[in-house]
């Protein structure tokens, strides 16, 4: 499953992932393999992105996300890595 | 020879104005293409936001937002983006005129009864209209030193807030738009109300989708950030705009250089060669008048 994260200045995260964790505004919510197709706008939060090697965490500043066909896209306002 | 030493000074006065247009030009070029890779950068996050919100506001009806309210117009907001350094050319001189040329078209009334208000992105603009009395809110000058999204949302923020609070009813942009490094093209963009053209354009996909929390408020949370990513667009064309036109107009000014120092080493050089031969032809006369005597 494919990850993007995308912020105006910058493209922080491409790459292939097991699973993502994203403060939606309804709550935190998970994206796994297969996920149906949703568009959801993001709270500031954090995301926890599972990739095979390693987890990674990053607080984001709001922001939106849209998944399609285990093509994951997140629009994120500002990263602030941590 | 009086006229040797004038040329002799002016040789290196052009000499020394040639290698700083060179390193100006240098120093643009380097410039100039982390400008437009920053462009290049916010495309996808640009493009895919646009394909979202159009996906989505296609099948809303309007009046869904408050920043797509069109009102009765009584007060007018121009955002003017040009640079803070000039020696680029015509670059601000021109956005500057067409602003002055919209002012005269379509706010004319407006400006006269006081009800247009200019925020000025960049020094020249600043200077330009707070010389002629316009009313120019804030100073965004230091905007150039430290350009990225967070701070030209704060701008932008200030403008919705106020937009929102009835303070201004229409807000234009007018900046130039970079197309390559010899190229600008002036642009003038209506940032609000959110004209309708851009909000039912494209073909609506047919993904059925699951909307968090509801396609109204996700419309409603996603128009903002467009907004924002509108100006910034602008702000970031016009940084790029603005280093292309100076790379340009280095370049020329360091070629006439180059034929300016041409032209008056071969003056400093005919000068020289008559001096000389003056001289010979008097020595010679002067000997041949010894030894006739």
């Amino acid at each position: 499953m494919n990850l993007e994260i995308l912020t105006p200045d910058k493209k922080v995260f491409d790459g292939e992932v097991i699973s993502v964790t994203v403060p939606g505004t309804m709550g935190s919510f998970e994206v796994l393999n297969n996920h149906a197709p949703i568009i959801s706008t993001l709270e500031k939060g954090q995301v926890t992105i599972r990739t095979a090697t390693k987890t990674e965490k990053l607080i984001i500043n709001g922001g939106a996300i849209e998944v399609i066909d285990n093509k994951i896209i997140v629009l994120a306002e500002g990263v602030i890595e941590s | 020879m009086a006229n040797l030493k004038e040329v002799r000074i002016r040789i290196a006065s052009v000499s020394s104005t040639q290698q700083i247009t060179k390193a100006m030009k240098m120093v643009s070029a380097a410039k100039l293409k982390r400008a437009t890779n920053a462009i290049i950068q916010l495309r996808p996050y640009a493009n895919k936001l646009k394909e979202i919100l159009a996906n989505l506001s296609a099948s809303l009806e309007d009046g869904v937002s408050v920043y797509t309210q069109e009102r009765e117009v009584k007060n007018v907001l121009l955002i003017v983006v040009t640079s803070n350094r000039g020696l680029a050319g015509a670059f601000n001189t021109n956005a500057i005129k067409t602003a002055n040329n919209l002012i005269a078209e379509k706010y004319d009334s407006y400006h006269k009864s006081g009800n247009l208000h200019i925020i000025a992105i960049g020094k020249k603009a600043q200077d330009y209209y707070e010389k002629r009395n316009y009313n120019v809110i804030g100073n965004n000058n230091e905007l150039y030193s430290n350009l990225n999204f967070e701070n030209v949302s704060a701008i932008t923020e200030s403008v919705m807030d106020a937009f929102v609070k009835g303070q201004y009813d229409k807000v234009e942009v007018v900046y130039n738009q970079f197309k390559n490094a010899a190229m600008q093209i002036l642009t003038v963009e209506q940032l609000l109300p959110v004209p309708k053209a851009e909000r039912s354009e494209k073909q609506v996909s047919n993904t059925d989708y699951i909307l968090e929390p509801s396609k109204e408020e996700i419309v409603e949370q996603l128009i903002p950030k467009n907004i924002k990513i509108q100006l910034y667009k602008a702000v970031l064309d016009s940084h790029a705009s603005e280093h292309g036109a100076r790379m340009t107009a280095m370049d020329k000014a360091t070629d006439n250089a180059g034929d300016l120092l041409k032209k008056l080493k071969l003056a400093y050089n005919q000068a020289r060669q008559a001096a000389i031969t003056t001289e010979l032809s008097e020595i010679v006369s002067g000997a041949a008048a010894l030894s006739n005597g």
